[in-house]
């Protein structure tokens, strides 16, 4: 049985990758897929604080935030679209119209 | 056995159901005028606010304890309708003045939003607070690239929906390690058990509490996590701005103050310190940053952020003087900034937006219901007495001296000062500058000049008489619980 705390390791390694993945990291699509390794490490804590009080509710909240992850990158790709039909890049360095 | 109750939904549920009456209107009505689709949403909120306001004694839970339909989220109820109502009165006039009149599912994506906040607000549970956040949170995203012709709106839309996913996976991670100290996500339980937590649940608890003060400070904007607002708030529809600025941020506040002062208000001590920290930097730099503008759209993102600083002060406070001030001030900040936002709207045209503070020379003498409207957001929002603004700021920073956090006070005081320069500075080029620019101003819109008075009046009635509305927010607070 593999103890609880190195699945909670992983999540919270998973979720550091995608945090500074988000802040390091320029094209658009990469930093979108940063963000949902965010939302899934959070899935993986919450199904393995579940399994540990053998209790269904977490694996439950899963699926709510499956939805949610999968409303947003539906979104989140058309707003990407819609940027990419104006300015042609997926570098988030050289869409710079609204600074000071 | 599913435990469903209708009351405790009967709000969300009237505002789903005109945000789909109007998806429906929009498939029935032809022609370029859309404007009846607003008219639908606004009669449909007002028979929200109604039903709300007559539940207003009952306290109900539902869905086994994870909605609650107390004065608290009756309130926050109330607050939206007026908040979603003033601007689908302002997109009426604003949509034709970009082209985007023949869209009506603007007008339903304003209002799936509100339902969301409708939710945030009367939540009991994390995951349904997330729910709601989320809910509201996508339609924002949606509704910041709505002109997309316009690239700005685009980069605006990509801006917000990227930092706002962000946020919502250090929420996420925090209410998972929540979960996983306390077995539960529902706030009464956490409540309850936070006080005595001891060993490795507290840590736990610790860490979801730090995530959670993460998120929620980036989706209010307190500094130093609040890069993306002065570019989202430039680059939306300066309707969806307004929306953004009021709405948006008193449903995040809703669930804020929920969250933090009672669920976690054994835990004062701890965070009460961190918020005070970040309410003078997001005071500080929010009014340092506005003095050096030059788009007003601009300098109002950076004056909410500096409001977003007096709401933290509030919070600090930690009782119920503090967190009726914050609801206070939610209503009183939703009247003067909507109304300093359809002024801008009112200086702008069809392919001429005129958003430079250059473009207001003059316009006070010339336009004299824009310059009286101007003149009183602006002194309210700088917190001249008699006003809204005013009593509002009172409120926030005499509960943060009752519970001995005085120069928290003078801080806000003095960043008040501070602020009068560039809120002066507007009304000085309204009436004390020579400009040739001709603004079309009210004319020819009648639901602009409704929405101004509206605003003005009720700024100048809540800095009059303030009571009656701070009586309302104490017994909401109270309710918490």
């Amino acid at each position: 049985m593999v103890p609880a705390t190195y699945y909670i390791a992983l999540s919270v390694t998973l979720f550091s990758i995608g945090a500074i993945g988000f802040l390091i990291r320029r094209n658009l699509i990469v930093m979108f897929m940063s963000i949902e390794l965010m939302l899934n490490a959070a899935n993986l804590a919450f199904v393995v604080f579940a399994r540990q009080q053998l209790a269904v509710d977490g694996q439950v909240i899963v699926f709510f935030v499956m939805t949610v992850a999968a409303a947003e990158v539906a979104v989140g790709l058309a707003i990407i679209i819609a940027l990419f039909r104006h300015r042609q890049t997926l570098n988030a360095d050289e869409v710079r119209m609204l600074r000071w | 056995m599913i435990d469903v109750s209708w009351t405790v939904v009967l709000p969300i549920l009237l505002v789903t159901g005109t945000a789909f009456a109007v998806l429906l209107a929009d498939l029935a009505v032809s022609g370029p005028d859309r404007d009846g689709l607003g008219w639908i949403g606004i009669v449909g909120l007002m028979v929200t606010a109604i039903a709300s306001a007559a539940l207003w004694n009952t306290h109900v839970e539902g869905f086994a304890g994870t909605i609650v339909l107390d004065r608290y989220a009756v309130f926050f109820d109330l607050l939206f309708c007026l908040g979603a109502g003033l601007t689908l009165m302002i997109s009426m006039d604003y949509l034709g003045t970009i082209g985007l009149e023949t869209g009506g599912e603007y007008y339903a994506i304003v209002l799936f939003s509100t339902a969301g906040m409708f939710l945030m607000a009367a939540a009991d549970d994390l995951i349904v607070f997330f729910l709601g956040l989320e809910t509201m949170s996508i339609a924002a995203y949606v509704l910041a690239g709505i002109w997309r012709s316009d690239l700005r709106s685009s980069e605006a839309a990509m801006k917000y929906f990227l930092l706002g996913a962000f946020a919502t996976g250090f929420l996420l991670f925090g209410i998972a390690l929540l979960y996983g100290a306390f077995q539960t996500t529902a706030l009464g339980t956490i409540a309850q058990e936070i006080g005595p937590s001891t060993g490795l649940q507290r840590t736990l608890a610790f860490g979801g509490m730090a995530l959670l003060l993460i998120g929620f400070a980036f989706k209010v904007a307190a500094v130093p996590f609040h890069s993306w607002a002065p570019d989202v708030y430039e680059g939306s529809p300066t309707s969806v701005t307004a929306f953004m600025a009021v709405g948006i941020k008193a449903a995040d506040f809703a669930a804020f103050v929920r969250i933090f002062m009672h669920t976690f208000a054994a835990l004062a001590i701890e965070w009460t310190g961190v918020l005070a920290v970040l309410a003078v930097a997001t005071m500080t730099v929010g009014n340092l940053a506005a003095l050096r503008q030059t788009n007003i759209k601009r300098m109002l993102a950076y004056s909410s952020i500096a409001h977003a600083g007096y709401l933290l002060v509030g919070m600090v406070a930690a009782n119920a003087a503090g967190g009726a001030a914050v609801l206070y001030y939610l209503l009183a900040y939703m009247l003067m900034n909507t109304g300093a936002f359809a002024v801008v709207i009112a200086l702008g045209k069809r392919g001429e937006p005129n958003e430079s503070l250059d473009d207001y020379d003059g316009v006070g003498l010339r336009q004299p219901l824009l310059g009286i409207c101007m003149t009183v957001f602006m002194l309210s929002l700088a917190g001249v007495p008699a006003l809204a603004g005013f009593t509002g700021k009172f409120y926030l920073f005499s509960a943060a001296v009752q519970r001995g956090y005085t120069w928290l006070a003078i801080v806000g005081v003095l960043n008040s000062v501070v602020s009068m320069y560039y809120y002066g500075g507007v009304l000085m080029r309204m009436f004390m500058a020579e400009g040739g620019k001709r603004v079309q101003g009210t004319a020819h819109r009648p639901y602009l000049t409704a929405t101004l008075v509206v605003a003005t009046v009720g700024t100048v009635a809540l800095g009059i008489f303030p009571s009656w509305a701070f009586e309302l927010a104490r017994s909401a607070f109270l309710s918490l619980g």
